[in-house]
């Protein structure tokens, strides 16, 4: 019986070779392979000890059998992330094509890992790299890890919202003339708020001087597949681009795709990956991108077309509200708004009086409502390929009752203004220097060696390597009285901060 | 052959009533709709497998949803119901010569078209000119109203469906916002015997309580429903429902009833110990 079940599983494997030659974007092949691999009953004397979840029924018993059964290790029939050639190669053969891109990467570290992968991919210890300073914190960490240098282009800010916008053609080039040397530009495509540089303006550059263009595509990955989306990183002609499937596309929390155009050697970025990933690639988080990638590749179009429906409705009923503004493509100014993602539903709140953060915790305490993020002057709400009409109308129901019940007078309410960074020393150089704690007040003037940011959205206030001053420190006093949930420093209370010895 | 229509009262509890024909059976855009011919209960209407009334026993919900609040406020003249799409509520309240307006808002039209199929009795005064039906989410609607109506009648299934929104705070809170300074909101609030049912009464009713100065549960008897014993919130931001319940004046109107009684006004009220704590906890 067992013979004849691995002379199947072989057989098996040979049609979905030849099958795989014309790519087919109703396959899932490590979805299949898992159910194949199900019917075989194998026995399993490897890891994971649970055994398909006979040695750990609590766990079983709380996610599923169905689901635990497939949390097993890699193996012939089941490929191996670390050096796919089977199922796991055609599933990213798969991904590339629906994204367009000539390979892709199936990541298990969640969009951080894809980002760093990328960023460690193109620049070594010295290298400088252009990039807008409203980056998540995994592009610093990445240069944290190696010894690259960022040039920052400050973005520009739009002085109501108090918002970080795009880069501007013109800075990108002021920055790319001023550091020739530099072998990379990094955009957000979008930024957390749908906010869109002039990409392919952008790649034109860095191309023509010689230099890489990364996005970072953790809000993005909708824009392969919609229609009307602003473009994507691939189409655009970039070279890397880090995909967080499990936002906007479906698949499981920490799973993520790194996809990379034609001028990239795909095994040095294999290589690098490895450096970093596990070698135990989850099959959960695998699996659950193929089927999703099948998804979106065969549906995303009227799925996103939906969502952009949504979107738009709930703009309107709350603008109609008043006292917010729920703000959209109208934004779009040709540079540093080049272009807007409708399906980001943000909203600003300071004319009520309220911080975003405060609007964000009153729904969630008072509604039951919990929304992606709220920061000083606005709230994001996330939607998606699973939301639904009635949940929306919750939420526009529950600001127009936050406004009735709370609004006040904004006077007094800080305006989030865009902190210019004055970077001393590389991130690398200040994460690894001898240093001491001092409490944040007394901290003015010192060279900070760690992150403060809040979390969300995740955009350092502080970078290892910058300059402390009275304006940041004012900001993140003030951040923490309205509530927002600050993160990065070694203090969890955020009384004291690391600096330069 | 044996066909019977069985309902999960609770995970391990089954109420079950025997059929005689399936009439209708439809999944509309919003949920499955169902009406059987039992010989028990008449007509059954069941939305997604759980019975929303029979036509022997939704006399008592209809009317106490409806008689309670009318007889405590004195000069009720524009009236919202949500849900209600089978029309017994509306049945009820045309009985009412002082009210002018009565507009209805129901989320899924094939309620109401199968009702006015199926159940006749109950649909008759749904075409009366003092009605005007509304297809739409509730929770919108209810954001374009300030201060528009004297009463409303939140008639829906249960707080586990399509309508969730509809027991919660943000729609207690356009409802008070769509009251005049005097108006009573009056809702279905579930069963407090089978914990599932208890937990959910007890999460709507904290948050009426924080929403309305005044906030009273009231009780009934009806035997399809889990447990066969169901509560009502009378919610108000100006009459006590039986301070200001005034007797007389509802005996005067003439009105015959098969349920509801000026004497079962108060004693609906009168809940019992356990309840009463449980109220407690969370006011």
């Amino acid at each position: 019986m067992r013979k004849l079940c691995l002379c199947s599983l072989r057989f098996f494997r040979e049609v979905q070779k030849v099958e795989s030659k014309i790519l087919n974007q109703s396959r899932a092949p490590i979805y299949e392979a898992l159910q194949m691999f199900r019917e075989m009953r194998v026995v399993p004397f490897d890891v994971p000890g649970h055994k398909r979840g006979r040695g750990n029924p609590e766990l079983t018993a709380f996610l599923g059998e169905q689901c635990v059964s497939i949390d097993v290790n890699s193996m012939k029939p089941l490929d191996n992330l670390c050096h796919p050639v089977s199922v796991i190669r055609e599933a990213e053969e798969l991904a590339a094509e629906a994204f367009g891109a000539a390979h892709a990467f199936l990541m298990v570290g969640g969009t951080t890992s894809a980002v760093q992968s990328m960023i460690l991919s193109v620049c070594k210890r010295g290298d400088k790299i252009i990039l807008p300073r409203n980056v998540h914190r995994s592009v610093i960490n990445a240069l944290v890890l190696c010894g690259a240098i960022p040039v920052y282009v400050n973005p520009e800010v739009d002085v109501k919202l108090g918002i970080s916008l795009g880069m501007k053609r013109e800075q990108v080039a002021k920055a790319i003339a001023a550091h020739p040397d530099a072998v990379a530009v990094l955009v957000n495509n979008p930024t957390y708020y749908g906010i869109c540089s002039d990409l392919k303006a952008i790649v034109g550059m860095a191309h023509r001087a010689g230099m890489y263009c990364l996005a970072d595509e953790a809000h993005g990955t909708h824009f392969y597949f919609g229609e009307n989306m602003p473009v994507s990183a691939m189409a655009a002609g970039a070279d890397m681009a880090a995909v967080s499937m499990h936002k906007s596309g479906g698949s499981l929390t920490q799973s993520s795709l790194l996809l990379t155009g034609p001028d990239i050697n795909s095994g040095y970025v294999r290589q690098i990956i490895n450096l970093t990933q596990t070698t135990s690639g989850s099959y959960l988080l695998m699996s659950s991108l193929d089927i999703s990638r099948r998804n979106l590749a065969l549906k995303g179009r009227q799925v996103f077309k939906r969502v952009v429906e949504m979107a738009n409705y709930a703009r309107e009923e709350i603008n109609a509200v008043g006292g917010y503004y729920a703000f959209g493509r109208e934004l779009i100014n040709g540079d540093s708004i080049f272009d807007f993602d409708s399906t980001k539903l943000s909203v600003h709140t300071r004319d009520i009086g309220l911080a975003g953060i405060e609007v964000y915790d009153l729904l969630r305490d008072e509604y039951d409502i919990q929304i992606e993020f709220g920061d000083i002057g606005n709230i994001l709400a996330y939607l998606s390929i699973g939301d639904r009409m009635q949940e929306l109308e919750r939420l526009v129901s529950a600001l127009a009752e936050i406004r009735r019940r709370y609004q006040k007078d904004s006077y007094g309410l800080l305006s989030q203004e865009y902190l210019a960074p004055e970077v001393v020393i590389s991130p690398q150089q200040a994460f690894y220097a001898n240093k001491k704690s001092v409490p944040l007040k007394d901290s003015i003037g010192c060279v900070c060696s760690e992150f403060i940011m809040c979390y969300p959205p995740g955009i350092p206030i502080l970078a290892p390597g910058e300059r402390v001053t009275g304006e940041i420190i004012q900001y993140i006093e003030y951040a923490k009285a309205k509530g927002c949930s600050m993160t990065g420093p070694e203090d969890p209370e955020i009384e004291n901060i690391n600096v330069l010895a | 052959m044996e066909l019977w229509f069985s309902e999960f009262h609770a995970p391990d509890v089954k109420h079950s009533i025997r059929v005689n024909r399936h009439l209708y059976s439809k999944k509309s855009s919003y949920q499955q709709i169902d009406v059987f011919d039992t010989p028990e209960f008449g007509r059954v209407l069941a939305l997604d497998g759980n019975v929303l009334l029979t036509e022997r026993d939704e006399f008592i919900y209809d009317e106490m949803i409806t008689h309670v609040p009318m007889s405590v406020h004195p000069d009720i003249r524009d009236v919202l119901v949500i849900g209600a799409g089978d029309g017994g509520v509306v049945r009820e309240l045309v009985r009412y010569k002082t009210i002018e307006k009565i507009d209805l808002v129901e989320m899924d039209p094939d309620v109401i078209d199968v009702c006015r199929v199926y159940l006749p009795e109950n649909a008759r005064e749904m075409d009366n000119e003092r009605v005007h039906i509304y297809y739409d989410n509730a929770l919108r609607f209810l954001r374009r109203c300030h201060a528009n109506y004297d009463l409303i009648i939140v008639d829906t299934t249960d707080p586990f469906g399509p309508l969730e929104g509809y027991f919660t705070r943000e729609f207690y809170g356009v409802c008070y916002n769509a009251l005049r300074d005097d108006g009573i909101m009056v809702n279905q609030q579930g069963s407090p015997f089978y914990k599932h049912d208890a937990d959910a009464m007890r999460r709507s009713h904290h948050r009426i309580v924080s929403t309305f100065p005044i906030s009273r549960v009231y009780q009934a008897h009806i035997p399809t429903y889990a447990a066969g014993y169901w509560l009502f919130g009378f919610a108000s931001k100006k009459y006590h429902p039986i301070d200001d319940f005034r007797a007389d004046r509802w005996e005067a109107l003439g009105l015959t009833t098969n349920y509801y009684t000026t004497r079962l006004h108060i004693g609906s009220f009168y809940l019992p110990a356990f309840l009463e704590r449980m109220l407690k906890e969370v006011e």
